[in-house]
């Protein structure tokens, strides 16, 4: 029963608050959707650590037929295996936090029960996707968390830009689901079925067949997991659909933390760990998995460098930490895949949301160049960052303490070392070498926020707030504004955030990537890899360390370009401006896009409509036509005063006339 | 007689008819309570048909036959699929004559008397079971439209009506010939017994092709579709509604019910021509809409993308893309219908359709920035939303038989996105800049009534198509039994790797059940 009630509380708060809020007034419907989360998330961590004791066994919950037609057969039901629990822990978790944290954040909003609504709606979409028996369902719930994702970024629907970024977002969404659209329809052809224990079950014997897609002939388990894998790019903005998530962040921060970055961005790498047998079955479609992981961890990263919007930076680390679960997944590791996802889900949201609590603090300045100095001025959010900032970049002693990243990143590392395929070596450099970049860029962020001088005066929002310009305020920069430190509602999630990011690793190290742990842990849910994690586990020294050597490169940089000499950054950006600019721009894939594809459209959608329609089939057709008949006797005239109704009758009954008399003659001859 | 011992059907098409004569003679007010009571009185008698369906029975229920002259006769029937467009009919019906309550406000007793007549037509068209009485009531059909897009219509409205009549009417005139041969061939009128007549293939394609000339229109397939956008800018709202959720569904019923059935070999043989063009619809009239700045012209040419989808079910030969179109043809007629209603309800505050004079209607009309959102959304085939359901099963269907085709009718729910959403945004999101504008009222409580039970209906479908897809199951069963023979081959050509089954595993794009 407890399963039925942690997903369709949400549902049920939503509506309640969506609907009623008019009636109940909008602090009970804040209550009753913060509180159906919190009973979810206390139904929850039952199941998942009855997962971790080993005491529970696989359930699916039938719920309603759904549809039929043919061999053709899904239904709505919740399945509950340990994989399930996983994200049913990290889903609740993080989203009866993030309700708690926008009690705060959300304050002066009007529309509160709105925004409420939407995220309760969010999060039973993202469970009816984690609790998929079939692909079907699990389209459901990808299409609906793409939906409230589109709706809470376009909260502030009077921003153009928010408004740009919600259709952005769920447009190029949809161009994943395209692919997963295909690959479901590929699947059911090759399957005969649509549910997901019986395409595991069926997908060995398929190795090795082929089948014609799009005209070419393809092994046919590539295909499917190719296209199956277009969907898990779009949602999880892997590099080429990527270029939502950045625009993203025009929605309020609680959402940023829920939905991209701990939740929906990592539905695309669940997908890949529920049908990882079918993925075991193709290692082209692996090597692709891993490739297009790696190049995004390292994309993003470098992307990450240079921006300085606080919230960017830290969306380009969660497309860069995607990019690292990715190609987890791809070398086979996907018990360090979830794991990963399982930490950054806690460290990342409580990044988001700490620096949500800075931008509170900051009149909502979201430009780190203003910040500065931070660290009295807000001293808890400083330390819940900190525990962030060391739980990403993995810091940690071997063997005694680490925070959360430290376990699961450097599994992933030595785990592509240790998979011993060439695309795996390749993944294990970009992973090191984008550790290093995320180090640096999380200690930048630290560094321009929280320590040096104060710079806020060169804000616009704090101009405003205390109505004076720079050269008012003169010497001090802080033009005598105060931040303040954000409420208990704000500071209570990101405490219990921070305990996730300190402890969460230490804590699921086994169970998640044990070898003997892991494999009674997963049992069936992933095909889990006991020869891959032993043999990650005795990787060379060097490989161990090459992860924290490069986390403590990026700290040094870090910590010589924006704690020392305040100038050198900008010196550096001069001396390779065309790199910096490369980087800056995010690699021009908006521009390029939009030459491609955003301006071709609208120009074929004018040019078949007015050369097209109206040019050639109207001209020629019907105009012509009435032309004819203008230039020949002069009946339009007639036919425009109102004749046509009177031509359309006798028309009609002429016909029925000349048939009546056809048939009964034939029937009288 | 049938299981229900008294001639409903014939009862569902005499009480519009009398109610529509009656209309003529009334003043304003009466006449709109009289259409409203008929209507609905119509939707529980369509209600009463559904209950009283067997499913599992026999093919034709609710028989009744007059025999008139010659071989021609009042004969009347339904299968499941019949009904469900019956009930699309009967339900729309009195949102109609709502829809019309205040916006028409001249020549009421016209009005509500062609709508009524209508209503007539439409029933007959989907429960005629004999050629030339469905011939009739098919093109005579074009009559009460033609003159409500004619004399309640807007500034333009000959042009539309003209170019409507044009269309339509060219395609029915090759058709009748067609029918005429046939009757002549087999020797009967009688829709049931042609069903299962097999005409010689030669003859087969001609035609195939005369009744092509009619549906195509009707449907309205690229590159005939241009009668429909400027059909439905002129039309006054409810007939928008009329002509998208039922007039529109009548191409597709005529190729399920003639082309198919009746000429399978020919249906395999133009297979190629349906897929071109209806590939060239999705991609083609999806751009088009993206750069309307007409609201109504946006949603007429999104139709004739979602139409284009319905065309690829049918016509990929197996249960999944013909239960899948038949499911597009009602969900596109619930949530077309109700799109045009919410320019409907913005154009009766404003008077203009232009999209760029709105902006910000989320602010001060909340409840239809809502409705709104939840037609866009299954407009563009949200799972759990009724366009889903049918979309997934026409192309599940449409993959079996072409992945090419599949590929590029998919593109439409990238398209499809794009358009709504930037129609949404322009109207519904952004600041609220013109003082007109401002002042416009949320949704009244007669507008509400209109569209919730249609966002019912969506949600209905959308979560449990079951109760639609039960009905018709056994007929299009009978359907692709009959087609089986002509079904094309799948162009996946799966071949087993492994050594011991080296055997090319033939996949048959009709499914098993069907054998």
């Amino acid at each position: 029963m407890s399963i039925q009630l942690i997903v369709f509380l949400p549902l049920l708060a939503a509506i309640v608050a969506g609907f009623g809020n008019r009636i109940i007034g909008n602090v009970p419907a804040k209550l009753v959707t913060t509180g159906a989360l919190f009973i979810s998330c206390a139904l929850s961590w039952p199941i998942f650590l009855s997962f971790v004791s080993g005491n529970a066994v696989e359930q699916v919950v039938p719920v309603l037929t759904w549809v039929q037609s043919g061999d053709l057969d899904f239904s709505w039901a919740l399945r509950v295996d340990t994989l399930t629990a996983v994200m049913l822990v990290v889903v609740t978790t993080v989203s009866a936090l993030v309700h708690l944290y926008s009690w705060g954040y959300m304050d002066e909003d009007p529309d509160q029960p709105r925004f409420f609504a939407y995220l309760s709606l969010f999060t039973f979409a993202m469970l009816m996707l984690v609790t998929a028996d079939n692909l079907v369902q699990m389209f459901f719930g990808w299409e609906g968390v793409g939906l409230a994702s589109y709706l809470l970024i376009g909260f502030w629907f009077k921003k153009p830009t928010a408004n740009a970024a919600a259709i952005k977002a769920f447009v190029v969404n949809r161009v994943g689901d395209l692919g997963f659209m295909l690959g479901i329809f590929g699947t059911f052809l090759v399957f005969g079925t649509v549910s997901i224990p019986e395409i595991l079950e069926a997908a060995p014997g398929m190795a090795g067949s082929t089948i014609t897609f799009a005209g070419m002939r393809w092994d046919t388990m590539t295909i499917l997991c190719l296209l199956l894998f277009i969907g898990a790019m779009g949602k999880s903005a892997q590099l080429g659909l990527h270029t939502w998530l950045p625009d993203a962040m025009e929605g309020p921060t609680p959402v940023s933390a829920l939905i991209h970055a701990a939740t929906m961005v990592t539905a695309g790498v669940f997908m890949v760990c529920r049908l990882s047998p079918m993925f075991e079955t193709s290692e082209v479609a692996l090597a692709v998995v891993t490739i297009v992981g790696a190049c995004t961890a390292i994309f993003a990263a470098t992307v990450g460098l240079v921006q300085n919007d606080i919230k960017r930076v830290i969306a380009y680390s969660t497309c860069s930490q995607l990019g690292y679960m990715f190609f987890a997944a791809g070398v086979g590791a996907y018990g360090p895949a979830m794991f990963h996802l399982f930490t950054h889900a806690f460290f990342k949201a409580l990044l988001f949301l700490g620096a949500g609590s800075v931008i509170h603090a900051m009149h909502h300045e979201q430009d780190m160049r203003y910040y500065g100095g931070l660290r009295k001025q807000i001293p808890l959010t400083f330390w819940a960052m900190m525990a962030g900032t060391l739980a990403i970049t993995g810091v940690g002693i071997l063997g005694v303490f680490g925070f959360a990243g430290f376990y699961s990143k450097d599994m992933i590392i030595e785990s592509a070392f240790a998979s011993g395929t060439a695309t795996g070596q390749f993944a294990f450099f970009i992973g090191v070498l984008a550790a290093l970049l995320t180090s640096f860029y999380s200690w930048r962020l630290m560094f321009l926020t929280f320590w040096g001088t104060p710079r806020w005066i060169q804000s616009e929002h704090i101009q405003h707030s205390v109505h004076k310009t720079p050269e008012e305020a003169g010497e001090d920069q802080t033009g005598g504004y105060h931040p303040h430190e954000s409420p208990p509602s704000m500071l209570i999630p990101l405490g219990l955030l921070s305990i996730g990011a300190v402890f969460a690793g230490f804590l699921y190290y086994y169970p998640f990537t044990g070898a003997v742990e892991g494999a009674a842990f997963w049992g069936d849910s992933i095909a889990f890899n006991v020869g891959l994690m032993e043999a990650a586990r005795e990787v060379p020294l060097w490989v161990k360390l090459a992860s924290t050597v490069a986390m403590l490169t990026g700290l040094g940089v870090a910590f010589l370009m924006y704690f020392r000499g305040q100038d050198r950054p900008a010196r550096l950006a001069a001396t390779f401006e065309p790199l910096y600019k490369f980087f800056f721009n995010k690699w021009y894939f908006d521009e390029l896009y939009d030459l491609i594809f955003v301006r071709p459209a609208f120009w074929f959608g004018w040019i078949f409509w007015k050369r097209g329609d109206e040019g050639t089939i109207d001209r020629f057709g019907p105009n012509g036509v009435a032309g004819l008949v203008a230039t020949g006797s002069g009946v339009a005239k007639r036919f425009q005063s109102g004749f046509l109704y009177t031509y359309a009758l006798v028309m009609l009954l002429g016909l029925a006339a000349a048939a009546t008399w056809i048939i009964v003659r034939g029937a009288g001859a | 007689m049938n299981q229900l011992d008294f001639p409903i059907l014939s009862l569902m098409m005499g009480l519009p008819m009398l109610a529509a004569i009656i209309c003529l003679f009334l003043n304003a007010q009466a006449a709109r309570l009289l259409a409203l009571a008929t209507t609905l009185a119509l939707f529980v008698l369509g209600v009463v048909l559904w209950i009283n369906y067997d499913i599992g029975g026999p093919q034709w229920q609710y028989v009744e036959r007059a025999e008139l002259f010659g071989n021609f006769a009042w004969a009347l029937g339904i299968d499941g699929i019949s009904m469900m467009l019956i009930m699309l009919t009967v339900f729309l019906m009195p949102i109609c004559i709502g829809a019309s309550w205040e916006a028409i406000q001249e020549r009421v007793g016209e009005y509500m008397s062609a709508f009524l007549f209508m209503e007539v037509l439409m029933i007959g068209v989907f429960a005629a079971q004999d050629l030339f009485l469905f011939y009739i009531l098919f093109e005579a059909g074009l009559i009460p439209m033609y003159l409500i897009i004619g004399i309640w219509g807007g500034a333009n409205r000959i042009y539309a009506s003209y170019k409507f009549f044009l269309y339509t009417l060219l395609g029915s005139v090759v058709m009748l010939i067609a029918m005429l041969w046939m009757v002549q061939e087999a020797g009967t009128s009688d829709i049931p017994t042609l069903l299962n007549y097999d005409f010689d293939p030669a003859a087969q394609t001609w035609l195939w092709l005369a009744f092509f000339a009619s549906f195509a229109v009707k449907m309205p397939m690229w590159p005939v579709h241009t009668w429909l956008p400027d059909a439905h800018v002129q039309a006054p709202t409810a007939g928008s509604v009329i002509l998208a959720g039922v007039l529109l569904k009548m191409g597709g019923y005529g190729f399920l019910r003639f082309s198919i059935p009746m000429f399978p070999e020919a249906s395999e043989q133009f297979i190629w021509l349906i897929f071109v063009l209806s590939m060239v619809a999705v991609v083609y009239t999806s751009l088009v809409a993206l750069v309307q700045q007409d609201m109504k012209k946006l949603i007429a040419y999104s139709s004739v993308a979602h139409m284009a989808i319905v065309t690829l079910g049918l016509f990929a030969f197996n249960r999944q893309g013909i239960e899948g179109a038949i499911i597009v043809m009602l969900s596109h007629g619930l949530v077309s219908g109700a799109l045009f209603l919410c320019v409907g309800v913005i154009y009766d505050r404003l008077h203009t359709r232009e999209i760029s004079r709105y902006g910000g209607l989320s602010i001060n009309m909340p409840k239809y920035a809502l409705l709104f959102m939840l037609f866009t959304m299954a407009s563009v085939g949200l799972p759990g939303t009724s366009g889903f359901v049918g979309e997934f099963l026409s192309l599940v269907g449409l993959y079996k038989v072409n992945s090419w085709v599949t590929l590029v009718a998919t593109t439409g729910i990238i398209l499809g996105a794009g358009y709504m959403l930037y129609l949404y945004r322009r109207v519904a999101f952004g600041e609220l800049v013109h003082e007109d504008v401002k002042a416009m009222p949320d949704l009244s409580k007669r507008e509400m009534a209109l569209l919730a039970p249609i966002a019912a209906a969506v949600m209905w479908m959308g979560v449990y198509p079951e109760s639609f897809l039960a009905p018709i199951r056994g007929d299009v069963g009978t359907l692709v039994a009959r087609i089986d023979r002509a079904a094309p081959e799948g162009d996946a050509h799966l071949k087993m790797g492994s050594a011991e089954a080296v055997t090319e595993q033939k996949l048959s794009s009709a499914d098993g059940e069907s054998h």
